[in-house]
């Protein structure tokens, strides 16, 4: 969606910046294949931010792929001050070559600060559109004569290449050539300064002549880059010696220390002392749902019935992680509904069958599975974790907050008109902290033929705000030691050193963290745990 | 990201050609990207090339957080190459632990005296390592355990407990003091300042 609202700004005349993760431009890969061809008005470029190590991705993948598939230019920053030049550079070339041009980043170079320096900027007036049907009208007959004109502008971009300032050369000892590009530059740079480097900075389509013409006055060349031999395999094509895989690898982030041992492992230098400790084994920390987060209860409800739980992308994927272990598979954003329905379809599964999708990830792409489950006749229950908000990736307002993503107040949709304009049979909402009640209700459901859609009505404890309700506590004589109110994962909750009698632990709630949500207290089965203001006679605070 | 070129950069390129690596680590929720924030504007303002690096989708749920600041004459990885941090402030003990190998031979640590056992312990499988500080005494010679929230206490206010941290982080690195005390003013929320200048004061003498 966004990809295509950059399209219409942009052949509108506008300059336009559409920015995306590498998973972002898997959805966007159709408008971008086509919006290659016909090119554009006012500067485009797709920024796109690769995340090797996946370090909050469900993938690796290297999008310079996405280049080349598409035909397009690529720049590559190495640094924050490269960012913010490359940009400018990016829309020149942009509206120099009719084309969509990619900036790629990756997680390092998005997640780092560097001091920037700032350069004059112009604002270029919107052109407005205008009526070119052979340009913007992709079907076959004037597609044809556009795949020429992409096809010359590579060519065109090829010469480019060749001569930019984008792509230099560094002068150190010519016993070796490192080719390299984005933060693999620095990498490389720390671990092996005085080599001589080829940079590229406009890394697709490469500078061929001046790569092979520099490979000439080393003695040997070696490339570095995370992720795939992108570089490299387009050198060898080219009949240029070189060497890279063999010494890094192909998956995962590189570091000043695994540049290093790449370089030892080609015999260029010596591995430096430093990093001799072992590592210690200290019990893992994963995050975790925040204490009183209200898809909590639902994932516990869910795992109690053992339920086969179809699940999607979002804070609430981590209730796949110990103790909950309720959510059963998670591909995409929006994968859910189709991947429940599929099952239903099949008649795969004896259990109750859930697809579980946060609202801004229904908003973004579950729609139209919904849809879909309607029009086939599927049996099948959708949770909607309405938490109005989209918590994973940092608090940002969707379409069903009331507030746009620069915070001004707009129409809100309406969750239970939505989903029954969509077809489905039957739609309730549920609070989410009302345990017994909520059970009941995902129970019921199941009974239930047809498409049902449940929704949640609380909002995340984290953003737009942090909320914080009166705290509970666990009456020590009362507790039976029993650990159930451990088992829903709550980071409020934790062993203490106290036991009963019968040598059992007795929990302990952090009461600074502790938000009210009441689902251990729902759940004690001896009704040991107090809101702070209920606490029995002679327990008081 | 970017964060402007102060104006008040002074020379000193003669010093620190090899870049100082700072790494701080703790828990989601802990403070410590502001803490590597406040770091990074003292860095930058000492007249430094500076890199900040940090991976924080996770940080806000609990998870492991750790910030890497390099700063020098010139930098380029912004990443601290394994083993081979000048300083670790560490704002929890298991955290400490998880990273103290990331210390070069002669490094320095600060520990903060705070234990967070992660919900995962309610799992008899992981057992919260209790001997953590005796563990780091027996590898790390130069190390400084102090706890920041009980210092905060007494100063009124257990938010300070943060600055009590960057107090003691500062006499292990080579700056000017004003220019901690410059940044602190500037960062912290108005009106708290004079509370956190004491603050960071008592962790310089903790
Ligand atoms: C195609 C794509 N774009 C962006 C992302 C990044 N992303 C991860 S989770 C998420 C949305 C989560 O929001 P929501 O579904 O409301 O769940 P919550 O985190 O609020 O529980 C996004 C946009 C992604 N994984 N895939």
């Amino acid at each position: 969606m966004a990809f295509e609202v950059g399209i219409g700004a942009s052949i509108a005349g506008a300059r336009t910046i559409v920015c995306m993760k590498h998973v972002g431009v898997n959805v966007a890969a159709d408008p971008l294949m086509t919006f290659a061809y016909t090119g554009l008005k006012g500067g485009f470029v797709l920024v796109s931010a690769d995340d090797p190590e996946m370090h909050s991705s469900q993938n690796e993948q290297d999008n310079r792929f996405f280049a080349k598939f598409a035909k397009i230019p690529m720049l590559e920053p190495s640094d924050s001050q490269e960012c913010y030049d490359f940009v400018g550079i990016a829309l020149d070339i942009s509206e120099q070559f009719d084309t969509p041009v990619m900036l790629r980043m990756t997680t390092r170079i998005s997640h780092s600060m560097a001091p920037v320096e700032i350069r004059p900027w112009q604002d270029k007036p919107v052109l407005g559109f205008t009526v070119d049907i052979a340009k913007y009208v992709m079907m076959p007959n004037f597609a044809k004569p556009r795949q020429q004109a992409v096809l010359r502008r590579l060519d065109d971009l090829g010469r480019y290449s060749e001569t930019t300032p984008l792509n230099r050369i560094e002068w150190g000892s010519k016993k070796v050539g490192i080719v390299t590009s984005g933060i693999s530059y620095q990498h490389a740079k720390e671990a092996l300064p005085d080599a001589s480097f080829f940079k590229l900075g406009f890394s697709y389509p490469m500078p061929l002549d001046k790569l092979a013409d520099f490979a000439k006055k080393v003695e040997r060349v070696i490339v570095v880059e995370e992720l795939e031999p992108f570089i490299e395999d387009a050198l060898k094509v080219a009949g240029i010696k070189c060497s890279g895989k063999q010494y890094f690898p192909i998956y995962g982030e590189l570091n000043p220390t695994r540049a290093e041992r790449g370089f030892a492992d080609a015999g260029l230098l010596e591995v430096s002392p430093g990093g001799e400790m072992k590592p210690f084994a200290v019990l893992p920390r994963p995050p975790v749902l925040c204490p009183g987060c209200s898809h909590r209860s639902v994932f516990y409800a869910l795992k109690k019935m053992g339920a086969h739980v179809f699940g999607d992308i979002g804070c609430y994927t981590l209730s796949a992680l110990p103790p909950l272990e309720a959510v059963h598979a998670c591909i995409c954003m929006g994968a859910s509904i189709g991947m429940a329905n599929g099952v239903a379809q099949v008649q795969g599964s004896d259990r109750p069958v859930f697809a579980v999708i946060g609202d801004s990830t229904f908003l973004h792409s579950g729609m139209t599975g919904l849809l879909d489950a309607v029009y086939n006749k599927t049996n099948l229950n959708v949770i909607i974790l309405d938490n109005r908000i989209t918590a994973m990736t940092g608090g940002q307002m969707h379409a069903a907050t009331g507030h746009t993503l620069s915070g001004e107040e707009t129409r809100r949709v309406n969750f239970v008109e939505l989903t029954k304009a969509l077809g489905a049979d039957t739609v309730q909402e549920f609070d989410p902290y009302d345990f017994e009640a909520a059970q009941k209700i995902l129970k019921d459901v199941t009974k239930r033929k047809g498409v049902n859609v449940l929704i949640t009505t609380r909002p995340c404890m984290l953003f737009p705000k942090k909320i914080k309700g009166e705290a509970y506590r666990i009456v020590p004589d009362e507790c039976t030691g029993c650990g159930v109110c451990l088992k829903i994962g709550c980071p409020a909750i934790a062993r203490s050193e106290q036991v009963t009698k019968k040598k059992l632990f007795i929990p302990i709630i952090d009461e600074t963290l502790c938000t009210g949500c009441k689902l251990c207290a729902d759940i004690c089965p001896p009704k040991c745990i107090y809101l702070l203001s209920e606490l029995p006679a002679g327990k008081e605070v | 990201m970017t964060i402007e070129k102060s104006t008040k950069t002074k020379d000193k390129s003669s010093k620190n050609s090899v870049p100082v690596n700072v790494l701080i680590v703790g828990v989601g929720g802990q403070g410590v990207l502001l803490a590597s924030q406040i770091l990074s504007d003292v860095a930058l303002q000492s007249g430094f090339d500076v890199k900040k690096s940090e991976v924080h989708g996770m940080a806000q749920r609990g998870g492991v957080v750790s910030s890497h600041i390099r700063f020098g004459k010139k930098v380029y990885s912004p990443l601290i190459p394994n083993g081979k941090a000048d300083v670790i402030l560490a704002f929890e003990r298991a955290e400490a632990l998880r990273w103290v190998h990331e210390l070069k031979p002669g490094g320095s640590m600060i520990v903060n005296d705070q234990k967070l056992i992660p919900p995962i312990a309610a799992d008899k499988k992981y057992t919260y390592p209790d001997d953590a500080l005796t563990t780091l005494k027996t590898r790390v010679k130069k190390m400084q355990i102090l706890d920041a929230a009980k210092i905060a206490e007494g100063l009124g206010n257990t938010r300070l407990a943060n600055t009590v941290l960057l107090g003691a982080l500062s006499t292990t690195l080579d700056v000017d003091m004003s220019i901690w005390r410059d940044v602190i003013t500037r960062r912290v929320p108005k009106g708290t300042s004079d509370a956190n200048l004491k603050a960071f004061d008592k962790g310089r003498g903790a």
